[in-house]
This record gives C-alpha cells, structure tokens and sequence, in this order.
C-alpha cells in the first residue's frame, strides 16, 4: 500500500509500478460500467419514443394528421379521432388545477410562516404519506365513496346554482369528468404542496423583514414579500402537478366513465389518453386499433414531455437563481 | 464635511472631534440621561429597564436611556453585545422570532408601545428601519418600492403618490439619479442606491423615528460617506437611532452614543463626550480599539 | 399619520381572514388521507382472513377466495424489477456524483427528472412491445421490465443525491493511500451512503409496488399461482382494479381488503425508510 503519495486532487495517484496498471484496467472498466448506467437515461428516452413510434405508424400512415382533431373514435368502423382523448385530458388537468393550486398554494404559505413550528413538519410527513397511495386504491375509494357522495350532495346543488351555464347541464351520472377532476386535484396536492412549500422557504427572510418594518400585517407580508417574489417558482410547482395529472391513469380509468366524448358538460362520462389506453389495450383486436393506441400513447407522451420540461426549467431557473443571490 | 484630528487627542481616539458641525444649526442642549433624569430635550423613545430573552437567553440586562427626538444616536459595541437586539425592541421586530420575550417599558412620545392594546403594525409604522443589507422588493419598480407602504394604507391617489415619491426621494438623495426611471425595476440599481431606495421607502410613511442596523456596512466608501450626509440631513427632521460597528462613523454622524457590552447599556451621553472623556474605564477600552 | 382607522380594521380583518383561509387550506389537504384510511379499514379489515392471504380467486360470482397469489405475485415483479431497477440506478448514480463532466452531468439530471414524470403505462407499452410481442403472450418477465424501467430514474436520482453527501475527504484519504479510484467508490464511497442507498431503493419499490397501469398488458393477472415467470402473473394493483370494477359485491368487498393490504404495504415501507434512515443521521452527527 502506497502512503507516500500526497493528495492533491481527488484523481487516482499516479501509477509507480506494473501493480498498478491492473487497477488502472479496473478503474477503467468502472468507469466505463457506470458511464454506460448514466447513459442509460439517454436510452430510455429513445427507446421509449423509438417504439411508441413504431408502434403507431400503421396509424400515423392511415389517419395522418386528421389522427389529432378526430372527434368520432369508433373501433368497429375503424374511425380513430384522438380529440376526445386530448380534450378528456385536458379538461380533467385543468379543474385538477383549479382545485389543488389554491389548497396547495395556501397549504404551503401556512406551513411556511404560520403553522406553529411543532406542527410542521408531522404536517409535512403526512402530506407525504398521502403520495404514498397508490393511484388504484384513490379509484377504489373515488368509486365507491367519493363518486356517491358527489352524485347525491354536490352535483345536484351545482346544477341548481349554476346551471345556467353549459358546464353544469346535463344528466348526472356521477362519473365523469368532474369526479375525474377532483380525484385528480386530491392526487396532484402533495407535489404542488411541497414543492410550493420549497420554493417559499427559499424567499430569503430579508424579504419578509422589510415588508414586517413597514407595518404590513401578516397577509401583506405574505402577499408582498413571499409570494410575488415566488411567482415563478410556484408556477412551476403548479406545471409540476399538470404534468402528473395528465399522466394519472388508474384513479382516473376508474371514475371518468370511459366514453369518448367532447362537450360542454362537466357531468358526463369522458374518456382521457391514459384511461383509454387502458380500458382497451387488451381488447384491441386488429393491427390498426392497436397502432392507433400506441399513438394515443405517443400524445400522451409528447404531452407529458414537454409539461414536464416546461416545469423543470421553472423550478430550476428559480431556485438557483435564489441560491445565487443568497450567496 | 471635514474631519480634523484635534493635537491634543492624547488618548488616540479615533475620529474624535471636538469641533463638531452642528455648531451650525442652533440644537437644543441635552445633557447625557442614563437613567430617567430630567432631561430639557424631548425624548423621542424613552426605554426604561428593558430586559430582552430569547428563551432562556438574556440577551439585553436592563437597559435604561433616553433617545432625544431630532437627533443621531448611535449604538456601538462588540459583535454580540446586543446592539442589533435593542434596535429592533424599539419597532417590536424582535416579535418575528417565536422564543423572544420583552420586559419593561419603551415609549414612544410617551405612548407605551408594548401595551396590550397597541399592535405591533402600528409601532412599525411610526417606526422606520433600514437594514444591514438592502432588500428593496424584486418585483416592484424604483417608484413602486417607494409607495409601497403609502399603497398598503390605503393611500390610492396617483398624484398623491407621485408627490409622496418625489419627497422621499429627495430626502435620501436618490431623486435625480432615478427620477428619468422610476419604472425601472428596483434591482437595476447599484448596492449604495438600493440602500438609498430602502431608505425612501421607510421615510414615504413618514415614521417619527427612523432605525438604521448597519446601513453603510455593505457599501464601499463613496457610498458609505453619501450615507453618512444623508443621516445628517434628515437629522432636522427625523430622530434617528443608528448601530454601527464603526466608530469612526458613530463619532462624525452622531449626536448622542450608547456604549453596549455584553447585553448591558455601559455609557451613554454625547458623543464628544463618550469619545474623548468617556466614564467608564470599559467605554474607553473600547472606543480606543483595545477590544472589540 | 395620515392612517385611518377604518382602513386598519380592514387591513387586520383581511389579514385575519386570508390567514384563517390558509389554515382551512391544510386542513382540507390532509383530510383525504383520513378519509382514506378510514374508508379501507371500515370496508376492508372485516375480509382479511388466513384464506385472503393464502388462497387465490373463486370464480366469478362465487364467495370466498383471496388475494394470496397477488401479493406474491407483486413480491415477484419487485424482484424482478430491482434486478433491472437497482444495478442501473445506482451505478448510474454513481458515474453522477464520482465521475462526468458539468455539462454531461446537468443533462442527465435534466433527462432524469423529465424521464421521472412520464406515465407508468407508456412503460407498459414499451415492455409489451419488447417482450409481450415476440413472446406472443404476457409474462412475469414483461411486467418486471415495465417496472424495472420506472425504478432506474427513480434510483439514479436518490443514489447521486446521497454520493454527494458523503465528504470529499474521505475519498482522498483513501486515494492517498494508494487505493485506486474503482475500489475507493466501492470500498469507502458506497458503503459510507450505504443507508442512504438502501432508503432510495425502497421508495422506489415503495412506489412502483403500487403501479399498475404498466401491469395492464404486460404481467396481465392470473386468477391463480403463477407457475413460472413466462406466464401471466398477478398483482396486488391489478387484483384490485378488476375487482373493484367488477359487478360482484363479494369481488368489491375484496377489493377493499386487498388495497388495505396494499396500503398497509406501503405506508410500512415508508415508515420503516423514515426509520432506517433517521438512524443514519444519528449515526453520522
């Protein structure tokens, strides 16, 4: 064993003898291991699109770009539409949204500033746990709690209210894309929660002292000095949660309905990319029908993508320009 | 302003000087108040056995003295000695930090402000601070920080407003450098003209008293003297209570000094005073660079 | 001085109120949780029983029968998935925190974290193309790939984080004592993060033991033992969404039962993570 070689740089000590050229072969192959397990993003990205492509050029071929603006999905007459998909995604993300930014937004200026210091962080372990379950046992409880309850209680009382506009019409059924909505809202809270919670624990207190010494109450602290200087950060958090409720498949498969529909009324059955992939993978019959889902599939993961690439540029142009300003 | 450096400072004070400028401006005399004796001057804040707990830390032991309106008063001592503490007992900022506790009594023009019916927005609001480090608000625009605490009192008049901004302005020397650019945003300017700006900010609202921790500390020399020349000008109109770590900056911009070590108030009285006869052999310790 | 009195009264009560707003705002986050827990243990606990954890499906309309082959069955693919998951994930995270350029580096991270938000079932599609389709049929094998695809980001991520937490000295120390840089990653670096490792790796079971969209078409289900890993397998997930979409009380009551068991599964692994790695920090300090 060397101990005459003075550490200088985290590199390996230079080689004094034969005994050494072995390891230098090891060190190569390690690195070279590890570089190929890195590298293994790269491939599972383009794997990933390499096979959703191949997988939906029968379909690409055959509908082209009517594919996207498609209204009518009909397997049986081999008319593939993926609007009603798009537009089932879209329209359960957004009242997902709607929902969990405000409650994520307010949830984490009270952990941040208000809650008492005891609570936070139980508080924060168990907006934790509700991560932790899993998106079939949310459709579970969506399908036989949530969904009733809705149906008999809240529904009828929106319809009542506001049922002169177009959203609130129509029969309810009590599946649909309101209820996917607000299972998806009760699913997106935990990312939107912490990372909010992240992003206004990074406004430097600085901030808040100066509105405090100005005599802001409480709010206008909050309002001034954290959240508008956290404006894009929490965007980003709220981009974050779009990007996981247009990917959530189970909870939504099981309270959406399954029906391909484009409309105006938030109570009826819908259908969005993931849950229609599926309900009818396994039911595919014919080399188109399944072309057609992997592109379905392709949507969904174009989609998916740049939502995603979307927030992490978010977050991350902000907290590092955060770190760089306190340091 | 010229500083001379008397002959006959034996003692090597620092900065000392007997000649000072006010000599211009005819003050109200006051005699040095440690303890609550009769003073001829008025007493913008009078603090009267303050003791300050961060939990079961004592970090102020008390602490009795009179800071006199339309004045400079500057609190000096060592890192620790809890000069930043006492600054910010008097606008009630210390509240921020759950584990703090306050006994004895400060007031402001005879108001007691730690009475249970005074709420710590209002204190603030009649109280100003600059801090350490500028922190204008990186959203807002030059003129925007600046109204900001007239906009949360309601105050909604463009023209009072714009009024409002140009006298502040003025006071902290910063209108004609930014008044071409008052959408600019707050950040665009230079650390000196920030701390200005923050400065404009506190004045808008027009606060009876005015605290400054540090406010030169991060500045570079220029920026640090136009400070200094500022503090002397709104000295007409505005009590100031001023922490500085920097002697000789304590002995040009300041009427009266308090001498804090370890949590306790040692020496107050006037400047001249404090630097070139100072009480207490701690006091002269200190003010000659033996310690600290 | 110019503060009216009204217009503080409204400044408090706006405070006040606003406020109040964001404590009902946490309240109504955390109330789903105990809702849940609620509604699995009033509507499950009373189907546990030894034949729901030993026994596998009746037929359909049938009362009776468990779960027993779909909690093994998820046992199996989370092996299987960390054979792919675990080896890439962390060596991965290795090459991250011990070797590679800035720039090399930040877009991996970047790519990572992107890869970490795509849809479960896109990787179900993916394994059905590579391994349902020229196998002609669903398998083990298929839904450990579809995993195993989901945990590697997940893995490479938590490992780097935790190699980067290990201090610089300690890898000089051992390269100035000759140690060549391969055996210092993996005799000194590796077991140092050791904990933290291991905590990474079980969340990232913890959560992919939940899936199952990407079981869908790949593990597919199998209403008994599974028999070898080419075959059709079940799983807990997937036990459950047939179940509880199907038109049998008896199959919906044992759904219930079977996400208790999940849930329980679950929230366990991550208490057991807090735990295990609470005890790394007191062992650091």
């Amino acid at each position: 064993m060397n101990t005459d070689v003075a550490p200088t740089s985290v590199s390996p000590a230079p080689a004094s003898a034969g005994a050494q050229s072995g390891s230098r072969w090891a060190d190569r192959g390690f690195r070279l291991l590890c570089l190929g397990a890195a590298l293994a993003v790269g491939v599972l990205l383009a794997l990933v699109v390499w096979q959703l492509l191949k997988g939906s050029r029968l379909s690409l071929h055959q509908s082209g770009w009517k594919f996207f603006a498609g209204k009518i999905w009909n397997p049986v007459t081999d008319e593939f539409g993926a609007l009603p998909f798009i537009f089932g995604t879209i329209i359960s993300s957004l009242i997902a949204l709607l929902i969990a930014v405000p409650l994520g937004v307010g949830t984490a200026i009270y952990l941040t500033d208000l809650a008492p210091m005891r609570l936070r962080q139980p508080l924060t372990s168990l907006i934790e746990m509700l991560a932790a379950v899993p998106s079939v046992v949310w459709g579970l409880w969506g399908l036989f709690v949530l969904m009733p309850m809705l149906r008999a209680h809240a529904y009828p009382v929106l319809q009542k209210c506001f049922g002169f506009l177009p959203l609130f019409q129509g029969p309810i059924y009590g599946i649909g894309l309101l209820t996917a909505g607000v299972i998806l809202a009760i699913m997106i809270l935990p990312i939107i929660t912490s990372v909010s919670r992240e992003v206004l624990r990074s406004v430097p207190n600085l901030q808040r002292e100066a509105a405090y010494a100005l005599g802001a109450t409480r709010w206008e602290v909050t309002r001034i000095a954290v959240l508008s200087y956290a404006r894009r950060g929490l965007f980003g958090a709220a981009v974050l949660g779009l990007g996981r409720a247009i990917g959530e498949t189970m909870a939504v498969t099981m309270v959406i309905g399954n029906t391909p529909f484009v409309g105006a009324s938030l109570f009826h059955p819908a259908s969005t990319l993931a849950s229609g992939i599926a309900n009818e993978f396994t039911e595919a019959t014919g080399d188109v029908y399944l072309s057609a889902l992997f592109e379905l599939g392709l949507v969904l993961l174009g989609l998916t993508i740049l939502v995603n690439i979307l927030a992490q540029i978010m977050v991350r142009t902000f907290t590092t320009a955060e770190t760089r300003r306190v340091a | 302003m010229n500083l001379t450096m008397t002959p006959e400072d034996t003692k090597t004070v620092p900065g000392g000087n007997a000649e000072k400028p006010r000599a211009t401006a005819p003050r109200p005399e006051s005699k040095p108040a440690p303890a609550a004796s009769a003073a001829r001057a008025i007493s913008a804040l009078s603090v009267k056995n303050l003791s300050v707990f961060f939990g079961k830390h004592q970090v102020l032991k008390n602490v009795s003295l009179n800071i006199e309106a339309r004045a400079v008063t500057a609190i000096i001592g060592p890192s620790g000695c809890g000069k930043s503490t006492f600054l910010r007992s008097l606008n009630r900022m210390h509240e921020l930090v759950p584990i703090a506790r306050v006994e004895g009594d400060i007031r402001l023009f005879d108001q007691d402000i730690y009475s249970k019916d005074v709420e710590p927005v209002i204190v603030r609001r009649r109280v100003g601070m600059v801090f350490q480090k500028s922190n204008p608000f990186p959203t807002m625009s030059i003129g925007e920080n600046v109204t900001v605490g007239l906009r949360l009192n309601g105050i909604r008049n463009r023209s009072v407003l714009a009024e409002q901004t140009e006298k502040s302005l003025r006071m902290a020397a910063l209108w004609d450098e930014v008044k071409d650019r008052l959408n600019a945003p707050a950040v665009s300017l230079s650390g000196g003209q920030q701390q200005r700006l923050c400065i404009a900010r506190a004045l808008a609202v027009q606060p009876e008293v005015l605290l400054m921790d540090e406010p030169a500390s991060a500045l570079d020399p220029l920026a640090t003297s136009k400070i200094e020349d500022l503090i002397r000008e709104l000295r007409k109109d505005y009590t100031i209570v001023i922490v500085t770590h920097n002697m000789q900056q304590a002995a040009r911009a300041s009427d009266h000094t308090a001498f804090f070590y370890l949590g306790e108030l040692v020496e107050f009285g006037p400047t001249s005073q404090i630097f070139t006869s100072p009480r207490e052999k701690r006091t002269e310790d200190y003010v000659t660079g033996r310690f600290g | 001085m110019t503060v009216s009195s009204t217009n503080h009264i409204f400044r408090k009560a706006t405070s006040l109120a606003l406020n109040g707003l964001c404590v009902v705002c946490a309240v109504l986050v955390i109330l789903p949780l105990g809702l849940i827990l609620f509604y699995l243990i009033q509507k499950g606990a009373s189907s546990l029983n030894w034949a729901f954890f030993t026994g596998v499906p009746k037929p359909a309309g049938m009362a009776g029968g468990g779960m027993g082959n779909a909690i093994v069955g998820t046992l199996e693919l989370l092996g299987l998935a960390s054979c792919v998951g675990i080896p890439v994930g962390v060596l991965g995270g290795v090459y991250l925190s011990e070797y590679g350029g800035e720039r090399l580096n930040g877009w991996i991270r970047f790519w990572a974290d992107v890869l970490n938000g795509v849809p479960s079932i896109v990787w179900g599609m993916v394994a059905y193309a590579l391994v349902v389709l020229p196998m002609k049929g669903f398998s083990a094998w298929a839904g450990g790939l579809a995993l195993g695809f989901i945990m590697i980001p997940l893995v490479l991520r938590t490992t780097e984080e935790v190699l980067v937490l290990v201090p610089r000295s300690y890898r000089e120390a051992a390269l100035a004592l000759g140690l060549p840089q391969w055996k210092t990653i993996v005799r000194i670096v590796l077991p140092t993060a050791l904990r933290g490792i291991i905590t990474g790796v079980l969340l990232a079971m913890g959560r992919v033991a939940g899936e199952t969209a990407p079981l869908l078409f790949t593990a597919f289900g199998n209403s008994n033992w599974n028999r070898h890993l080419a075959e059709p397998i079940a799983a807990l997930p997937l036990q459950i969404f047939s179940y509880a979409i199907a038109p049998y009380d008896d199959w919906n009551r044992q759904a219930w039962a079977g996400a208790l068991v999940l849930v329980a599964m679950t929230f366990c692994l991550s208490l057991g993570v807090r735990l295990f790695s609470r005890g790394r920090f007191e062992k650091n300090t």
